[in-house]
């Protein structure tokens, strides 16, 4: 053991980073290359074909490929922010009770055991217009006589993926946020009560800066696995019908795999990887600064 | 004394107004599910029925035994799909562990150059979405032959779970003081049986639900999956599960009794990690 000794922390890092690297990293770099060629699976040569950036001015030309890549950042936007809001209201619907907490925050954990595969089958079930317990309840209630073709109009299966969504990950946040207020100190909330403040202004000025950390982590961990939508929409309506709920991801793999246009696929795929890389880093910022700012202040 | 009617009242309405939206939300959450697991039990008859059935009539496991009994009866080779999946989950989440112990520790008891944009760099990793990793993946894997094996998902399992358990490990790990494996070693431990005989057991139901966690993740992928898996040597549930859809007239109650067996282990397993996984993810936060 004598002569040079590495670091530990490196030592201790090196496994992830070896095995990152094999699975990851390298079949990246190759993804990258092959984005530059007219790669298809059925004609290996094209491998070795190099048509610069071609297929990437194909895509940014490609009207088909914008409606996938603006429906997606609409899906992510819509369904991140409807989240928050739903996970923060459950939250604090959940702390203020008195009993049964412990019963309740486990039915709140509910939706995140459900793989998301099975969450699209669920609603694919439930959103079914001739048998699914939507259209059937609608019926029986009388408030429409027909069976609303929930995934089959463009509008409505967008709806119903978007509902599936959220069901599946407000109780990411509202565990968080949760947590949050649970260790959150009560002196503040007291003390701004005794100074007069309306319960929004505490809320606003004592307990939303408190929990925003919170919030922020839940934002980073739902971004680090935005592209989980896929298998939702996957089985609800495979981008169907006639494209009309096409996202990047869905869009990604029927070029890659029906078409077998290996090239292209990839540089759409780069576009999805920014996407997703955008996101995280601008939450990850977001929680580092907010966590900054509550050590300066508490 | 009016006033303070007026307060007990306001009072009253709130606290059943609370009552009243919980209520809501609970069912929002548990209906889908509980309507899955029904459905289940329910000839296909009743499911199809139209007008509606609301109460059921008639209750049966028969689902369940079509499923196990072959795949002439049930359609699809379930067996085969549960054993690929806990295979493939268990190891990978062994190896993740070990890996996802090392590193975490590693984040959480040194100082070292460019510590923040490393981690940075590992979760950045992890947000490569499955689908855009299974067309490389998918080319590297037909050449290596490994495509339709169970070594090739568990090594791109074990890479997609690394980053966010070294994220859980390191912040357990942050939880037991260092003050404790120092003393271990001032009274004559090594650094590596201060490790196994202090920080780990402190670590080790966090640990643990750091496992659980991956396991989940394993248990529940599909894009990967999806394309890197071809036949019964290898396909997963989730997988599985697809080809119910593929065909024509969609065998509803059949999936819904395959979709109750994939969610029973996840149910149980979630139940014990999640105290500890909440601790885990938020340390730091209010610590910096």
């Amino acid at each position: 053991m004598k002569g040079w000794r590495p670091p530990a922390p490196f030592l201790l890092l090196l496994p992830a980073i070896l095995v990152l690297a094999a699975v990851v990293i390298v079949p990246l770099i190759l993804s990258l290359y092959s984005s530059f060629t007219p790669f298809r699976l059925t004609q290996p040569a094209s491998l070795y074909m190099f048509v610069g950036f071609r297929n990437y001015a194909r895509i940014l030309t490609d009207l088909e490929f914008w409606t996938a890549f603006g429906r997606t950042v609409l899906l992510l936007t819509v369904a991140l922010n409807v989240e928050m809001l739903l996970g923060l209201g459950l939250a604090m619907l959940v702390e203020k009770a008195t009993r049964g907490q412990r019963l309740l925050r486990t039915i709140m954990m509910f939706p995140m055991m459900f793989s998301p595969i099975l969450v699209g089958f669920q609603f694919k079930f439930m959103f079914n217009d001739n048998i699914g317990l939507v259209n059937n309840a609608l019926q029986s209630l009388g408030l429409t006589d027909q069976a609303i073709p929930w995934l089959i109009d463009g509008t409505l299966a967008f709806t119903a993926i978007l509902i599936a969504e959220v069901w599946s990950s407000t109780s990411v946040f509202a565990i968080l946020i949760l947590a949050g207020l649970l260790a959150m100190p009560k002196e503040p909330i007291e003390a701004a009560r005794v100074d007069g403040c309306t319960p929004w202004q505490t809320f606003r000025y004592v307990t939303w800066p408190f929990i925003m950390p919170f919030a922020y982590i839940a934002m980073t961990i739902r971004s680090l696995d935005v592209a989980r939508a896929y298998d939702i929409v996957k089985i609800m309506t495979d981008g169907g019908p006639a494209k009309r709920t096409e996202l990047l991801w869905t869009l990604v793999s029927r070029t890659a795999y029906a078409d077998a246009r290996m090239g292209l696929a990839n540089a759409m795929a780069y576009v999805a990887i920014l996407l997703s890389i955008l996101f995280t880093v601008y939450f990850y910022r977001k929680l580092a600064a907010a966590r900054t700012q509550i050590a300066a202040e508490w | 004394m009016n006033e303070n009617a007026k307060a007990r009242i306001n009072g009253i309405l709130l606290s059943i107004a609370h009552k009243i939206g919980l209520f809501l939300a609970m069912t929002v959450i548990c209906l889908p599910g509980l309507w899955i697991v029904l459905a289940s039990f329910r000839p296909t008859v009743e499911i199809m029925a139209k007008p509606p059935v609301w109460i059921p009539q008639d209750l049966s496991l028969d689902a369940y035994v079509a499923m196990f009994s072959g795949v002439g009866q049930g359609g699809i080779p379930v067996i085969e799909y549960f054993r690929n999946s806990l295979i493939i989950s268990v190891t990978s989440t062994a190896i993740a562990l070990a890996i996802g112990m090392a590193g975490g520790y590693a984040f959480a008891r040194f100082r070292f150059r460019a510590k923040s944009s490393i981690f940075l760099g590992l979760m950045l990793t992890r947000t490569v979405p499955g689908i855009a990793l299974s067309l490389p993946l998918f080319f590297v894997y037909s050449k290596l032959g490994i495509i339709d094996t169970h070594f090739g998902l568990i090594m791109a399992y074990v890479a997609l779970n690394v980053p966010f358990t070294i994220w859980l490990i390191d912040g357990f790990f942050r939880q037991v003081p260092k003050d404790l494996a120092e003393a271990a070693q001032i009274d004559g431990c090594t650094r590596w049986q201060a490790f196994w005989q202090v920080e780990f057991p402190l670590a080790g139901p966090g640990i643990a639900s750091a496992g659980i966690f991956a396991f989940l993740t394993s248990w529940n992928e599909f894009a990967l999956a999806s394309q890197l898996t071809r036949s019964v040597n290898s396909k997963t549930l989730p997988v599985g599960l697809l080809d119910y859809t593929a065909e024509f007239t969609i065998d509803w109650r059949g999936m819904c009794a395959l979709a109750v067996i994939m969610i029973i282990p996840a149910l149980v397993l979630t139940f014990i990690v999640q105290k500890h996984l909440v601790s885990g993810l938020t340390s730091g936060a209010v610590k910096g």
